[in-house]
């Protein structure tokens, strides 16, 4: 019961541009053309641009020094990016930053990919193992990712080794759960057939019950993907010195909102395109399956 | 009816099932599915199990399969004893079960392709099962890309090309339209006569079962057991139209009705 608790969650990771695109592929499919492109990314950008433009007006209006205005916000980014306008200690550093937290969400990532895929197949196919670790899982779950925070220093020192762990623990969970709801919910004609086709054994894992896991298996690789990038800013409060979680702490410290603000825009931004990465792989993966097509 | 002892030069016995039976637990207490159910096949024979919904014989045939285990009797396959699913019986299921995730190529090739055989034997047996059932031109289409016919031809081919002994088919064309359905019927009669399978094929439609079985197996329900066994010597082609047909599928009829509420007409022909 406990393991498909959390499966639900999956919608909740489409991107926000994911309803127009929908929308927009019924009319694609017969006009086929530029137009219905250009209309998908026109109707993407209507709320992003209007915010934008509300931003700007507020900041003007209230005369607030706290927040900067989306131009200064903008200054920050390229400075950010490339230097040569404020040249301080983060001019022109975002490709060292990004690379480090890059680096860092992507071995948690797999890390708990590698764990959980393999783990999440056994327990949905063995009953044995499903009630000695299930009940161990699902206690442990509960527990937030940032609770660990203390004791995951205590573990792993102050540094790298903490992130990566915490972004671990964080997309562990999806990942594991999805798969064991993908493996439960196999038609079990299916595993008839091939049971009178001759393969059973070791041989189902990878000939049936990995491939009628995957959208599963997908949709918790996405959401995994998604807490990987939400727990690098907390992975990073532990003390290292570069990365985009770093800048983000070390922007509050010092009063600097138009960092934070271009921290967050960074990651929103890398962790939208790794989620476009990952619905690529899906779309390939799973390009039996028309339903399952994002 | 059918007399094995006494016919010398019958084929050999391929499936032998005896004093089967098969309760099941649920939840207001036991429910007798199948009562003393003796069955012998020779091979190269074609076996409709009839009878109404709820009469067993799906039941029966998931036993010979191995996919369900039997409380009581045996299932024996050239005498040796069934202890689960294997590929000596291929089963062609109502739903089809293709593998959604492979192409009809690799579905038909899935049973070979698990048994080492080397790649190019299975793609030779890939495209001869493909061209058997018509579907060379759409080699690489998937699952959800076929009609309910097509879906139906590739788990036919399936079995086939996994070199099975026994085809068993569970309703295979009761999701099917009627001129889909008459088509497939006509095919598989030309499949079973250029392969010489043993087929058992379940179904609920009396014209279905006259118009493909050497034997009708007639089942009654509550517990399912085993009514009647009819052979059918009507020449093949067999015409639908004709008047021995008709007799036959008429007494057959009776026979069924008899026993699900006195004279009424009951579904097994309300599709017919």
């Amino acid at each position: 019961m406990s393991f498909e608790s959390t499966v639900a969650g999956p919608a909740m990771t489409a991107p926000p541009t994911k309803k127009p695109a929908a929308l927009a592929r019924g009319s694609a499919h017969r006009a086929n053309g530029l137009w219905p492109r250009l209309r998908t990314i026109a109707l993407a950008l209507v709320v992003p641009v209007s915010l934008l433009v509300l931003w700007d007006l507020m900041v003007r209006w209230t005369g607030t020094r706290l927040i900067p205005s989306p131009f200064g916000v903008a200054v920050m980014m390229w400075d950010f990016a490339f230097g040569g306008i404020y040249d301080d200690a983060y001019s022109g550093s975002l490709p060292i930053h990004f690379w480090k937290s890059v680096q860092r969400v992507y071995g948690g990532f797999i890390l708990a990919a590698l764990l959980g895929i393999p783990l999440g197949l056994m327990l949905g196919r063995i009953p044995l193992l499903r009630a000695m670790l299930d009940p161990m899982l699902s206690l442990l779950r509960p527990i937030p990712v940032t609770a660990w925070l203390p004791l995951s220093m205590i573990f792993f020192g102050l540094g790298p080794k903490s992130a990566v762990f915490l972004v671990f623990l964080g997309a562990f969970y999806p990942i594991l759960l999805n798969t064991v709801f993908g493996v439960k919910s196999v038609d079990a004609r299916l595993f008839e057939a091939a049971g009178m086709l001759g393969c059973s054994g070791p041989q189902l894992f990878r000939s049936v019950v990995l491939p009628a896991a995957l959208p599963s298996i997908f949709n918790g690789l996405r959401l995994g993907a998604s807490f990987a990038w939400i727990l690098i800013v907390v992975g990073e409060m532990t003390g290292v010195p570069e990365g985009l979680g770093a800048v983000i702490m070390d922007g509050r410290t010092l009063s600097r909102t138009d960092l934070v603000i271009t921290g967050m825009i960074i990651i929103g931004i890398t962790g939208f395109l790794s989620d476009r990465i990952l619905v690529m792989l899906s779309n390939y993966f799973l390009r039996w399956s028309p339903q399952h097509h994002a | 009816m059918l007399d094995a002892t006494t016919n010398r030069d019958a084929p050999p016995v391929i499936l032998e099932v005896s004093g089967l039976n098969k309760v099941y637990q649920a939840s207001n207490g036991p429910v007798e599915a199948l009562r003393s159910v003796d069955l012998t096949v020779r091979k190269g024979e074609f076996i409709c199990l009839l009878g109404a919904s709820g009469c067993g014989k799906s039941t029966l045939l998931r036993i010979i399969a191995g996919f369900e285990e039997a409380t009581q009797g045996s299932v024996g396959v050239y005498g040796c004893e069934v202890r689960g699913p294997g590929p000596d019986r291929g089963m062609v299921f109502q739903d089809y079960a293709l593998f959604p995730w492979l192409t009809v190529r690799q579905n038909i090739g899935f049973g070979p392709s698990h048994r080492r055989v080397a790649s190019q034997e299975v793609d030779k047996l890939t495209d001869r099962f493909m061209a058997m059932v018509g579907l060379t031109a759409f080699a690489d289409r998937y699952p959800h890309q076929l009609s309910g016919g097509m879906k139906q031809r590739v788990a036919i081919a399936r079995v086939l090309a996994n070199d099975a002994d026994i085809l068993l088919m569970d309703e295979p064309f009761g999701a099917l339209d009627a001129l889909t359905r008459a088509a497939l019927q006509e095919e598989l009669i030309e499949i079973w006569r250029t392969t010489k399978l043993t087929v058992i094929f379940v179904t609920h439609s009396v014209e279905e079962a006259v118009l493909l079985a050497d034997r009708v197996v007639v089942m009654s329900s509550s517990p399912g057991r085993i009514d009647q066994d009819v052979e059918i010597e009507l020449p093949r082609p067999r015409d639908v139209a004709s008047v021995e047909f008709n007799r036959l599928r008429r007494s057959i009829t009776q026979q069924l009705t008899s026993h699900v509420g006195g004279g009424r007409k009951v579904a097994a022909t309300a599709d017919s």
